[in-house]
């Protein structure tokens, strides 16, 4: 976990609490695409608890690559202008729960290399949660990709459907629901990149 | 029924202990705080049973590469929390200044830092925040900056106040000031709080003390400096921040 032989130790987390609601959430943190995009597809779901109730404290942040495939490299991830097609793609979002566990975002279905299926990172604060959770949301549209995709493959069939975002065909544009339970018997896989080191063959 | 403070203190302690008897006989030091901490109540539900799955071998590009930030993102006076509405909020004002590292320690440059806090009295500007102190009209207590080239950041803000919050009977939280930063890849993503020196709620705060090694729940408690301290003006606080997490190399070589 250190890394390098002259690794600084790391700050450590701490809990988002209950009280960032006049400071994290920004104006068209859920739009990480406009309404009239043409490819413009919905991601939402509930954050639950342990005992299946609501998480009205929490935050998603999605990170993602773009349509084809990269991560995008546009500055300006806070910075929303609603409707202007023309505004480059920077795939991060940010979006609190409301009252009842919900959250929503409207974004582009993310391209993904060869052997991977389209995956939006995700990772998850919440007040009682002293240290962030990060897990992936999968679109389900194409079996032979999630087939193929090597985390996804690595799960037991019931753990890895926590991680498939669900296709729900209603209204004009593509929905998909994704729930994410912190605890209990539909637990979402969370994942650890802390082993992890030296990575540098991705080229 | 309801815990006392002597109660968690006494929870807090014995998980202390247990985790001092583990590296005396050679377990791993631990940076961050376990996510079941029970003397931090609504950690309960809210932690998963489940060993975390490794993504060892094979992370995606994306997740070593992070969200870009620019100055569109900001604005110079999202760093003053004290400039903010037209009028000096209560409180004493502090700056607050570090740099953002890896754990390499190089700094972290043009990464999004963003603070939010209670006021002097120890009312946050929130909605949901039911603690019978004065909203102070000149503060709302969120701040954001870029880091410079050398990792730097600074904050000029005022010196929170302790407030009572739920856990136990007559729980109290020390002062702080909450951090989200980014690094360049997502993976060293943090939300953190930081403290202040010689707070005596140190001792007794469950949030502060899940993080059971004793040297890293230090580094989350800021250096007063009298060198950032300003003549009739500002006390100065230092308080580096160094990211975990795996990161990309081939932003650095030139791609």
């Amino acid at each position: 976990m250190t890394g390098g032989s002259a690794a600084l130790p790391p700050t450590p987390s701490q809990t988002i609490g209950p009280f960032f609601g006049h400071a994290l959430p920004f104006a068209g943190g859920g739009d990480l695409a406009p309404a009239a995009h043409p490819g413009a597809v919905t991601v939402h779901g509930r954050v639950h608890d342990g005992a299946g109730a609501p998480v009205p404290d929490a935050i998603v942040e999605l990170w993602q690559n773009g349509p084809e495939g990269r991560p995008p490299r546009a500055p300006g991830s806070l910075a929303r202008r609603d409707g202007d097609l023309a505004q480059e793609f920077t795939g991060f979002g940010r979006v609190a729960t409301d009252a009842e566990g919900r959250w929503s975002a409207r974004t582009l279905r993310p391209g993904a290399r060869a052997g991977r299926a389209p995956q939006v990172s995700v990772c998850v604060f919440a007040r009682g949660l002293l240290h962030h959770l990060f897990t992936r949301l999968y679109f389900p549209d194409d079996p032979a990709a999630l087939a193929a995709d090597p985390l996804l493959a690595s799960l037991d069939p019931a753990r890895r459907a926590t991680l498939v975002a669900t296709a729900e065909p209603l209204g004009p544009a593509p929905r998909y629901r994704f729930d994410i339970h912190l605890q209990g018997e539909k637990e979402t896989v969370f994942l650890d990149f802390r082993d992890f080191r030296d990575f540098r063959d991705f080229r | 029924m309801t815990p006392t403070q002597r109660d968690i203190d006494l929870e807090m302690a014995a998980h202390r202990a247990a985790y001092e008897r583990g590296r005396a006989s050679g377990g791993p030091a631990v940076d961050h705080p376990p996510r079941d901490y029970p003397p931090y109540r609504s950690s309960a539900l809210r932690h998963p049973t489940r060993p975390l799955v490794a993504v060892a071998g094979d992370p995606e590009a994306v997740e070593l590469h992070g969200p870009v930030f620019g100055h569109t993102d900001v604005s110079p006076l999202d760093a003053d929390l004290t400039g903010q509405h037209g009028g000096e909020p209560q409180g004493a004002r502090i700056t607050v200044t570090g740099r953002l590292l890896d754990r390499a320690g190089r700094p972290v440059a043009g990464q999004l830092v963003e603070i939010w806090q209670a006021n002097a009295a120890g009312r946050y500007a929130h909605r949901l925040d039911r603690h019978p102190a004065p909203l102070d009209p000149h503060f709302t207590g969120a701040g954001r900056a870029l880091t410079g080239p050398d990792g730097s950041y600074h904050f000029t803000t005022v010196q929170p106040g302790a407030y009572p919050w739920r856990n136990h009977d007559n729980a109290w939280r020390p002062a702080h000031i909450h951090f989200s930063v980014f690094g360049t890849a997502f993976t060293q993503r943090l939300v953190t709080q930081m403290y202040f020196p010689g707070d005596p709620l140190l001792a007794h705060d469950p949030v502060l003390r899940s993080v059971v090694d004793d040297d890293a729940r230090r580094r989350l408690v800021a250096t007063y400096d009298h060198a950032l301290s300003r003549p009739e003006w500002s006390l100065g606080y230092r308080w580096d921040i160094v990211l975990d997490g795996p990161r990309a190399t081939w932003a650095e070589e030139g791609r």
